[in-house]
C-alpha cells in the first residue's frame, strides 16, 4: 500500500517581498484553526493551480514548529525554471484560497547531538530558520554559518543576527568571505552533528571535506533543494494504466502523470526520497538523470527513473505505472 | 571468529585505515595482531597521528610489534577498568574527524563501544575486528547483573545463581549477551554445561 | 452513560474476566484456518461501532484495573519504563496524541483544557485532575511518556527515526509478551526483532521498515499480532520469567478453558509531530478459551490454526508444553464444518 500526506485547506495571509529574488508566503487554515505543528526541516507541498496546468513543489516550513498559527515559506525566483516559482511571484496574492500538504520531514535535526552545526547557502538558509527557532525553544545547542551572494540577498540575515547574535556567522560572496571549512570542521567536539543545505556544489565540497577529515557518513546531513528542470517535450506510455501522455516543456514527468489522473506515491518532489521511483518496462532513447536517489547502475542500466525530476529524449519510453 | 547467528549478534569485519588525521587504537591480547596487520596496508606517516592503548593478555606478548609501529602515544594498560577514565578524558578532548580502532575480545570491544557511543561517537563508524577469545558478557535479565568472562552453554549468573541460556540477542547499550533462567517451568531439568565459548 | 470500569486482577487470584459485550468484541486475529506471517499493516481507521476500533486509541472495562496493575509492576521494577535523553521531546508528543485520542472518545471520563501551553487534564476513572505546562517537565510528576502511560492501556515504544532506519530509544513496557526493554532499549528495528524466526529470511522487516519510515501525521497505520499465556497475566516480561514461566506446567485437560488465554496485540503507528519519531502502542487483549468458544466459529478455526502451527513459531510463542493438551480440548469443539472468511464471530 502506498503511502502519502493529507491535505489542509489553507489561505494565503500575507505576501511579503524580502529581497529582488526572495519573496515570503504566510499561509492560514481557511477554518481558522491551528495548522498542524511539525519539526524544523519539515517542508509542505504546494499545489499551484496554474490555469490547466498542476504544478507541486516542495517549500520549507521557516517559522518556528513552538507557533503554528500560520505557515510560512519563503521563494526564490527562479526565472529560467519550469515556471513554478513564478506563478507563486506573480499570481499568488493574499486571500488566494490553496492547498498544501502536511509536513513531511526528511531533513530533521538528530535530537543526540551535542552540537549542531549547520552551514547554509542562498535560499538554503530556510529549513535553518526552523530549526534554530526548535533549538532556541529548548537551550539547544547550535551554531549557523551562512553565506550568501551580496549583503541585500542575505535573506533574514538581520533577523537570524538580532536572534541569535554570536551563534550566526555571515559570509558574503562579493566581498570575498569564505567559510574557512577545513577549520571549522577540525575544531568540533565530538557528537557534533553537521547539517549543509544549499547549492549542490555546496553541499557536494562540504561531503567530501567532512569524509576526508574523517567525520562519518552518519554525522552530515544534507538536503538540496533540486527543483524539477525544464527541458523538452517527450512521450510517455504508462503501461498500467494503458494511458499515453506528453510531457510539455514546462512539466515534470511526475505531475504529467497526475495530470492523466495516476498517483505515484511522493513525498519530496525533489528526487532524494525515492518514493516515486518507477521502472522502465521499455526505451529507445536515453535518459537525463537529475535525482539524488538512484546508484550510478540505477542510472545506467536504464531499468528505473525518479519522475519527479528526471526526463527522457527518445522514441519510445514505457512506464509501469 | 565470532559465528553469524541472529541480526543482533554484533559481526566484526577487519580494521581498514580510515580518512582522517587522528586514529585512536583501543586493543586487548590477540587484538595487537590486528592492529599489525592494518599497519603493513596503512599509507605512510599514518600513525604519526595515532594513539594505541593496549592491555596486554597473560603473556604480555605483543607489545614491542606495537611500540615499533611508533605511533603518537602508546600506553599499556593492566585491564579495561583502569584505561576507563583516561579513555574518558581523551575522548571528552576529541574532535569530531576522530576515528576509532578497535580489536580483540567481544568483551573489550563492547566495553570500549560503550564509552565511544557515550561521547557521541556513532558505532558504525567504529572500526572492529575480533581476535582471540569468544568468552562473553552475558547479563542477567532478572537481576540485571552482569557476568563476565562466560565460557559455557548454560551459565550460571555470578550475582543471583539462577542458571541462564546464554542468547545469541546483544545489546551495545549494555555490551552484553542476554541470559534467560532455562529452567523456570521446570527446575529440575538441568542441561549439562558445556564450553561454548572459549 | 460511559464504560462500567471491572475490579479484577492480572495476578496471585487472577479475578479477571470479560463481559459478554466485550468477548463479542475481542480482537479474533486469524482470518482464515492457518497462519503464518505477513506484513499484515493496513491504515488505522475508526472501524465498526462496539469493536475495538471504534476508537483509534480504546478504553475499556479493564481499564482501571489495567493501570493498577502497571502501577504495581513499575514500583516492583522501575525499569520497565525508560527514555534515552534526547527523547523528552517526543514523549510530549505522545502525551498530546494520548490526551486528544482519550478525551475525544470517551469524554464522559477525560477531559483535557488548553489554553496555549497551560494545559487542564482530568482522568475521572483514575481521580487524575492535573494543570502543568506543556513542555515543561518540572510540571508534571513524572516525565511527559511515563506520566500519560501510566493513564493509557497497553504498551508504548517510541522509536527515534534516523539514518534510515528506527530506534527503540524510549518506553513503557509492563505488558508485554516476552521481551525485555531494559535489553532492547537504543537497538534499531532489525536488531530488536532478531530473536523472531523465519521473518527475517522472508525479507518481511525490510518491507516493514520501508513502510514504517515513510508514514507521515494524520495517516496511521496498524497490524495485529498474537501469541497465547496461562493464567490472565499481564506482565509476562522475561525479568519475571522464573515466575510465571512454571504456569505453563500447570495445563491440566480439565483447566483448559479457564487457564489458556489468546492474548491479541493490537499494533499502531503513529509519525509524532515536534519529534518526527513514531509512536508504536501495543494494546493488549486477553480471553480465556471457555469465553472464546462461546463463538462457535472461533473455536473451530482455533484449533486448526494451533493445531497445524509450524514448530518454530509454536517455540518461538512458548506454546510447545501444552500444545496437545490444548489442541485435544479444542478438537472436541471442531466438527469440521467450515468457518466463515473474516475475523467476526458468526
Amino acid at each position: 500500500m502506498s503511502t502519502g500526506t493529507t491535505k489542509l485547506d489553507v489561505v494565503v495571509s500575507d505576501v511579503v517581498p524580502v529581497n529582488e529574488l526572495v519573496t515570503r508566503f504566510h499561509f492560514r487554515r481557511r477554518d481558522g484553526e491551528l495548522l498542524p505543528t511539525f519539526s524544523g526541516g519539515a517542508h509542505v507541498v504546494v499545489e499551484m493551480r496554474d490555469g490547466d496546468r498542476t504544478r507541486l513543489n516542495p517549500y520549507s516550513l521557516m517559522g518556528s514548529p513552538l507557533d503554528t498559527r500560520e505557515y510560512t515559506i519563503s521563494v526564490r525566483r527562479d526565472d529560467v525554471g519550469r515556471g513554478g516559482s513564478l506563478f507563486m511571484h506573480r499570481s499568488v496574492k493574499p486571500g488566494l484560497e490553496m492547498v498544501i500538504s502536511y509536513p513531511v520531514n526528511l531533513f530533521s535535526l538528530d535530537l543526540r547531538a551535542k552540537k549542531h552545526l549547520m552551514l547554509a547557502g542562498g535560499i538554503g538558509i530556510t529549513p535553518f530558520m526552523a530549526q534554530t527557532a526548535q533549538l532556541a525553544g529548548e537551550g539547544g545547542n547550535f551554531e549557523l554559518h551562512y553565506t550568501c551572494r551580496t549583503a541585500s540577498l542575505g535573506t533574514y540575515a538581520d533577523v537570524l543576527r538580532e536572534r541569535y547574535d554570536r551563534r550566526i556567522r555571515l559570509y558574503h560572496d562579493d566581498r570575498d568571505e569564505r567559510i574557512d571549512l577545513d577549520r571549522l570542521l577540525s575544531t568540533q567536539p565530538l557528537g557534533t552533528h553537521l547539517y549543509v543545505c544549499g547549492p549542490a556544489g555546496m553541499i557536494n565540497w562540504v561531503r567530501d571535506r567532512a569524509a576526508a577529515l574523517g567525520w562519518p557518513s552518519e554525522a552530515v546531513h544534507f538536503e538540496h533543494f533540486a527543483a524539477p528542470q525544464p527541458g523538452l517535450p517527450f512521450d510517455v506510455t504508462l503501461a498500467i494504466s494503458g494511458k499515453t501522455i506528453r510531457v510539455d516543456e514546462q512539466q515534470s514527468l511526475l505531475e504529467a502523470i497526475e495530470a492523466a489522473g495516476v498517483d505515484p506515491p511522493y513525498l519530496c518532489r525533489g528526487g532524494v526520497c525515492g518514493q516515486c521511483e518507477t521502472n522502465v518496462i521499455s526505451y529507445d532513447g536515453k535518459f537525463i538523470h537529475n535525482d539524488h536517489w538512484l546508484s550510478e547502475e540505477d542510472h545506467r542500466s536504464g531499468c528505473k527513473i525518479m519522475p519527479c525530476v528526471s526526463r527522457f529524449e527518445g522514441r519510445s519510453l514505457v512506464l509501469e505505472r | 571468529m565470532a559465528a553469524k547467528s541472529i541480526i543482533s549478534r554484533p559481526v566484526y569485519g577487519t580494521l581498514s585505515p580510515q580518512p582522517g588525521k587522528h586514529h585512536l587504537f583501543i586493543a586487548d591480547a590477540e587484538g595487537a595482531l590486528a592492529i599489525s596487520d592494518m599497519a603493513a596496508k596503512a599509507p605512510a606517516g599514518f600513525f604519526d597521528g595515532a594513539e594505541i592503548d593496549f592491555i596486554p593478555g597473560p603473556d604480555n606478548k605483543h607489545v614491542a610489534a606495537l611500540e615499533a609501529l611508533r605511533p603518537a602515544q602508546f600506553h599499556q594498560a593492566p585491564s579495561f577498568a583502569s584505561l576507563l577514565p583516561r579513555l574518558k578524558q581523551t575522548l571528552g578532548n576529541a574532535h569530531m574527524g576522530l576515528r576509532l580502532y578497535l580489536a580483540g575480545t567481544e568483551g573489550l570491544i563492547g566495553q570500549a563501544m560503550q564509552v565511544a557511543l557515550e561521547a557521541g561517537i556513532d558505532h558504525t563508524s567504529m572500526q572492529t575486528e575480533h581476535r582471540g577469545s569468544l568468552a562473553r558478557r552475558m547479563q542477567c535479565v532478572h537481576c540485571k547483573g552482569i557476568t563476565e568472562n562466560v565460557t559455557t552453554q548454560p551459565s550460571t549468573c555470578s550475582h543471583c545463581g539462577l542458571l541462564l541460556l546464554v542468547r545469541d540477542h546483544y545489546s551495545r547499550r549494555l555490551a552484553a549477551f542476554q541470559g534467560v533462567c532455562i529452567n523456570a517451568e521446570d527446575r529440575s531439568e538441568i542441561p549439562p554445561m558445556e564450553e561454548a565459548f572459549p | 452513560m460511559g464504560i462500567t470500569f471491572r475490579k479484577e486482577t492480572f495476578r496471585d487470584d487472577f479475578t479477571f474476566r470479560n463481559s459478554p459485550e466485550h468477548i463479542r468484541r475481542f480482537p479474533f486475529p486469524f482470518h482464515e484456518d492457518a497462519y503464518m506471517y505477513a506484513v499484515n499493516i493496513e491504515p488505522h481507521v475508526v472501524g465498526p461501532r462496539g469493536s475495538v476500533l471504534e476508537n483509534l486509541i480504546d478504553v475499556d472495562e479493564h481499564y482501571v484495573a489495567e493501570m493498577q496493575d502497571r502501577a504495581l509492576v513499575l514500583a516492583e521494577d522501575p525499569l520497565r519504563c525508560q527514555s534515552l535523553p534526547h527523547m523528552t521531546l517526543a514523549g510530549w508528543d505522545l502525551l498530546e496524541l494520548l490526551m486528544e485520542q482519550q478525551a475525544l472518545g470517551y469524554p464522559e471520563h477525560f477531559t483535557l483544557t488548553r489554553d496555549g501551553d497551560r494545559w487542564r487534564w482530568i482522568n475521572r476513572p483514575l481521580g487524575i485532575d492535573d494543570t502543568f505546562t506543556f513542555g515543561d517537565t518540572s510540571t508534571l510528576p513524572y516525565g511527559p511518556m511515563e506520566y500519560i502511560t501510566r493513564q493509557s492501556q497497553g504498551d508504548f515504544c517510541i522509536l527515534d527515526q534516523r539514518d534510515g532506519n528506527l530506534w527503540m530509544d524510549a518506553g513503557m513496557v509492563t505488558t508485554q509478551a516476552d521481551w525485555s526493554l531494559d535489553f532492547d532499549i537504543g537497538m534499531n528495528f532489525f536488531e530488536w526483532h532478531a530473536p523472531v524466526p523465519l521473518a527475517h529470511e522472508k525479507g518481511i522487516f525490510t518491507r516493514a521498515l520501508k513502510f514504517l519510515t515513510n508514514i507521515q501525521q494524520g495517516k496511521p497505520a496498524r497490524r495485529l499480532n498474537w501469541t497465547m499465556t496461562i493464567n490472565p497475566r499481564l506482565d509476562t516480561s522475561p525479568e519475571n520469567y522464573h515466575k510465571w514461566g512454571p504456569d505453563r506446567t500447570t495445563v491440566t485437560p480439565e483447566n483448559v478453558g479457564d487457564k489458556v488465554h489468546l492474548r491479541v496485540e493490537l499494533q499502531s503507528f503513529w509519525r509524532l509531530p515536534r519529534s518526527n519519531g513514531i509512536v508504536f502502542p501495543i494494546r493488549c487483549y486477553l480471553i480465556k478459551m471457555d469465553e472464546l468458544v462461546t463463538q462457535p466459529k472461533w473455536a473451530r478455526r482455533l484449533h486448526r490454526v494451533i493445531r497445524d502451527l509450524p514448530e518454530e513459531l509454536a517455540t518461538y510463542k512458548g506454546l510447545t508444553r501444552y500444545r496437545p493438551t490444548l489442541v485435544e480440548w479444542l478438537s472436541k469443539l471442531d466438527d469440521g464444518s467450515a468457518t466463515s472468511p473474516g475475523f467476526g464471530p458468526d
